[in-house]
C-alpha cells in the first residue's frame, strides 16, 4: 500500500475515534471542529505546512518552484453518487479534477485548496477514507493541498460529502496551449479508452453487473502532459474529457476555433466492457464521462512522436490519433463511422438517457 | 466485439452495397419499421452506400413517438402526487406533455425513477409498501412479455401498491394503417427484428399477400440492414411479395412461444391512439379481465384525460413514410431536441432527432 507523504497508509487507523459519525458540531466553530481539521485534515495533508491562519501564503520561489513564470488558477466541485466507486471515489475525483484542469492549461500543478460541504451522519470511517485518497492522489500528482474548509450541513441536505478543489500551478514554458492556438491539419489524439468512468459509476448506481467490473480511469493527467511537453511536441491544445464525453469536448473547441474537426470512429478506442454495457444501455461511448482521459490538438508533423509519448506513460499508455482539423470552416465535428459514410457528431442536447428496446 | 463488429465490417458493407446497385433498375421505396434501425442507418450513414433510386423512409416503430400526448399527460398527473413513486424507462423523461414533462415533475420534487425493468420497478413496490408504485408501461411487442410478468409476479405475490399505465401498441395493424393509406408510397418493409424475436413472423404473411409488398425480417447492425434491403430490392425486382427471415441469428418463424403465452394471459388486444396518426383499431394491448386491480388509470382516475396534439407537428406523415424530417418547415429551427414540437424529434429512435444529431449540415 502507497504511503502519503505523512507516513500514514491508507489502512492507517482513523485519528478521530470520539465520534462515529459526523456532527453537526463538526463545522460549528468549537472544539469539534478543531478536533476534526487538526486531527484529520492537517494529520492527512498538512504535515509541518499547516496553515497558522485561514489563508495559506505562498512564496512563487519556494512553493511553486516558478518565480517570473505564468500561472494557472482554477476550481472545481465534486458531487458524485456513490462516494466510493470502482477505481476512485469523491475524494480522488476532487484532486484529479482540479489537477487536470490546469494539465489542459500546460500547467505543472503546484498547490490545492479543498473545501469539504459535509452531511451530518456521515460515518467519520468513509470520510478518513476520502481523506487518505484525497493525500495519495495528490502525492502522486505531486501536488500540495495547502489549505481548506469544513463546513457540515443537516441530514438529508447534502449527498454525503461535497468537495471544492481549487488549484494553482504554473506555466513552466512559453507555449500557448488553447483553442486559439490549433490550426487546420492539426492531428486530434486521445490518451487512452474512452467511456470508463460513465460506466463504472452507472453500473453500481444501476446494480448492473459485468463479468469483469469496469474500473473508473478516474487519475491525475499531468505526467502525459509533461511526457508531451518534455518530447518538445508543438502542443497546440489539450481539453479533459469529463462529462459529455469525446464529443462534446470536440464540440468546444469546433466552435470556439470555427474550425472542422474529422475523427475516425474505428480508430478511438473503447474497450470490450465499456462497449458491451453501452451496447445494452443504448449509449454512445462518444458522449461517456471519462475522469483520465484527454484529447490534444498537436502540429501533424510531431502526431507519431506524441503518440509514442504518450505511449510510454502507463496514464495514457493506450493514446491513439483519431482524426484532424479538415479542411474548410464550420465550427462543426464530423465522423466517419465504421462502414465509411460522414456524418455530424452533435452535442448532446441532456444527459443521455437508456433507451426503451 | 464479437458478433458485432462481423456486422459492422467497411468491407462487408461496400460488397452488399455494390450487389444492391447491380440488381436495382427502377426506383423503390422501402420502409425500415423499427426506429432501432432509423438510428443506425443514420448514425452510420447506411443510406449513402445505397443507389440514389432507393429510398428509404422510416417507420412508427419508436415507442416513445408514437405513445400519445395525453398519455404523457396521464403520467404527469400520476406522477406528481404525493406518495407516489413513478417509475419509466428513460427515454420516456424528456418527452413534452402538452404543459410540462416527466423530468420538469422530477425536478419540482415528484419522485421520478429510471428503471431499466419492469421487475425492479416491482422491487421498488415491495420495498416500499407505504408508497403507490407505478411503471410506465409503454412500447412495442418487445416489452410487453417482461411488462406482463411484472403484473403477473404483483399478482402472484399479493403486492398491492403496484400498477401499470399501460400505453402498448403493435407492429403489424400499423403496417397495415400506412399500407391502407391512399397516398401510400411503402413498396417494401424491412420488418422489426426485435418485434419479430417475441412474436415470430407468421402474422406478416397475409400482409405481404394482401397488399403485394415484400416483408424481410431485418436486424439493426449496418450488414443486417444492407442485407434486409438486398432482398427486398431482388423480390421487388422480380416481382414477388414474400416474407423472408434473413435475421435467422436472432428470429424464429414461430418467435418466443413461452413469452407469448405471458402476454395473452395478462394482456387483451385493444384499439391504441398513435401520437401524430390516430386511433387504430387492434393496435395495442390494455389489461385483461381480472388484472384491473393493477390497472394505474384507473387506480388514480386519469382515463378522461385528453388533448389536442399540436398541429404544426408532422411526426405523423413522417412515421407514415409520407414525408421526412428535412420536409419540415419547423425542423432544426421552431423544433429541436431542445425545445420539440414533437415526440419524433425528443426519442433517441425518433427519425427527426437523428437526423437532427448526424444530419444538419451546419452547425445550430
Amino acid at each position: 500500500m502507497s504511503q502519503g507523504p505523512t507516513g500514514f497508509a491508507l489502512s492507517c487507523p482513523i485519528p478521530i475515534s470520539d465520534y462515529p459519525e459526523v456532527l453537526l458540531a463538526h463545522g460549528g466553530g468549537g472544539r469539534l471542529m478543531r478536533q476534526l481539521i487538526e486531527r484529520m485534515f492537517f494529520a492527512a495533508f498538512g504535515g509541518s505546512d499547516a496553515p497558522a491562519g485561514d489563508s495559506a501564503v505562498l512564496d512563487p520561489a519556494r512553493d511553486l518552484a516558478g518565480a517570473g513564470r505564468r500561472l494557472a488558477f482554477t476550481t472545481d466541485s465534486f458531487v458524485v453518487r456513490p462516494l466510493e466507486f470502482p477505481g476512485g471515489d469523491i475524494g480522488k475525483l476532487a484532486v484529479c479534477g482540479t489537477v487536470n484542469d490546469l494539465a489542459m492549461a500546460g500547467a505543472r500543478p503546484a498547490v490545492l485548496s479543498a473545501g469539504f460541504i459535509l452531511e451530518e451522519g456521515l460515518p467519520m470511517e468513509t470520510l478518513w477514507r476520502v481523506v487518505c485518497s484525497m493525500r495519495d492522489t495528490a502525492a502522486t500528482a505531486g501536488v500540495r493541498i495547502v489549505t481548506g474548509d469544513t463546513k457540515v450541513v443537516d441530514r438529508g441536505k447534502g449527498d454525503g460529502i461535497f468537495i471544492n478543489t481549487t488549484g494553482i500551478g504554473v506555466l513552466d514554458h512559453d507555449l500557448d496551449i488553447g483553442p486559439a492556438s490549433v490550426r487546420e491539419g492539426d492531428a486530434v489524439l486521445v490518451s487512452g479508452d474512452l467511456g470508463r468512468h460513465g460506466i463504472a459509476i452507472m453500473a453500481v448506481r444501476e446494480g448492473l453487473e459485468f463479468e469483469s467490473p469496469i474500473q473508473s480511469d478516474c487519475a491525475p493527467l499531468w505526467e502525459p502532459v509533461r511526457a508531451l511537453l518534455e518530447a518538445g511536441v508543438a502542443v497546440r491544445c489539450l481539453r479533459d474529457l469529463t462529462r459529455g464525453g469525446l464529443a462534446s469536448a470536440l464540440n468546444e473547441i469546433a466552435a470556439d476555433t470555427g474550425l472542422r474537426i474529422h475523427i475516425r470512429e474505428a480508430a478511438v478506442p473503447v474497450s470490450e466492457g465499456v462497449r458491451g454495457a453501452c451496447e445494452i444501455l443504448g449509449f454512445d461511448p462518444l458522449y461517456v464521462a471519462n475522469e483520465g482521459r484527454f484529447v490534444a490538438f498537436v502540429a501533424p508533423e510531431d502526431a507519431e512522436r506524441a503518440v509514442a509519448a504518450l505511449r510510454a506513460h502507463p496514464v495514457s499508455s493506450g493514446a491513439a490519433m483519431i482524426g484532424e482539423v479538415a479542411q474548410g470552416s464550420g465550427g462543426m465535428v464530423t465522423l466517419q463511422s465504421s462502414i465509411g459514410a460522414n456524418r455530424i457528431l452533435d452535442l448532446l442536447s441532456g444527459e443521455q438517457l437508456p433507451r426503451i428496446c | 466485439m464479437k458478433y458485432l463488429d462481423e456486422y459492422r465490417d467497411a468491407d462487408g458493407t461496400r460488397r452488399l452495397a455494390s450487389a444492391i446497385a447491380a440488381i436495382t433498375t427502377r426506383p423503390w421505396t422501402i420502409m425500415e419499421v423499427c426506429g432501432g434501425q432509423t438510428h443506425a442507418i443514420v448514425r452510420f450513414g447506411v443510406d449513402e452506400l445505397l443507389p440514389p433510386s432507393l429510398t428509404l423512409v422510416h417507420g412508427p416503430g419508436c415507442p416513445v413517438c408514437v405513445t400519445p400526448l395525453e398519455l404523457i399527460d396521464r403520467a404527469i398527473s400520476i406522477a406528481s402526487r404525493p406518495g407516489v413513486i413513478f417509475c419509466s424507462f428513460g427515454d420516456m423523461l424528456r418527452v413534452p406533455g402538452s404543459q410540462t414533462d416527466l423530468l420538469s415533475v422530477k425536478a419540482r420534487g415528484g419522485d421520478v425513477r429510471i428503471v431499466y425493468s419492469p421487475l425492479d420497478a416491482l422491487r421498488l413496490a415491495r420495498d416500499n409498501p407505504n408508497r403507490e408504485v407505478v411503471f410506465f408501461a409503454v412500447g412495442f411487442e418487445t416489452t410487453a412479455p417482461a411488462n406482463a410478468m411484472a403484473v403477473l409476479q404483483a399478482r402472484e405475490s399479493g403486492i398491492g401498491n403496484f400498477s401499470v399505465l399501460v400505453s402498448h401498441v403493435l407492429v403489424p395493424p400499423a403496417m397495415e394503417a400506412i399500407l391502407s393509406a391512399p397516398d401510400c408510397r411503402v413498396q417494401g418493409f424491412l420488418a422489426a427484428g426485435h418485434v419479430c424475436a417475441v412474436m415470430g413472423y407468421d402474422e406478416y404473411v397475409p400482409i405481404a399477400a394482401k397488399y403485394r409488398v415484400p416483408i424481410i425480417v431485418t436486424g439493426f447492425e449496418p450488414l443486417d440492414i444492407l442485407h434486409g434491403v438486398y432482398l427486398c430490392v431482388k423480390q421487388l425486382e422480380e416481382g414477388r411479395a414474400e416474407v423472408e427471415n434473413p435475421y435467422a441469428r436472432v428470429v424464429r418463424r414461430a418467435g418466443n412461444q413461452p413469452a407469448q403465452e405471458v402476454v395473452r394471459r395478462v394482456f387483451r388486444v385493444v384499439p391504441r391512439k398513435w401520437r401524430g396518426i390516430g386511433e387504430i383499431a387492434h393496435s395495442g394491448y390494455g389489461l385483461n379481465e381480472g388484472f384491473e386491480a393493477f390497472d394505474a388509470e384507473r387506480r388514480f382516475g386519469v382515463a378522461e384525460v385528453s388533448v389536442q396534439e399540436p398541429q404544426e407537428c408532422i411526426s405523423g406523415l413522417i412515421m407514415q413514410g409520407l414525408k421526412k424530417p428535412h420536409d419540415c418547415p419547423a425542423f432544426g429551427t421552431r423544433c429541436t431536441p431542445e425545445r420539440p414540437l414533437g415526440a419524433t424529434m425528443v426519442s433517441s429512435e425518433g427519425a427527426c432527432s437523428a437526423y437532427y444529431r448526424y444530419r444538419r449540415t451546419g452547425p445550430s
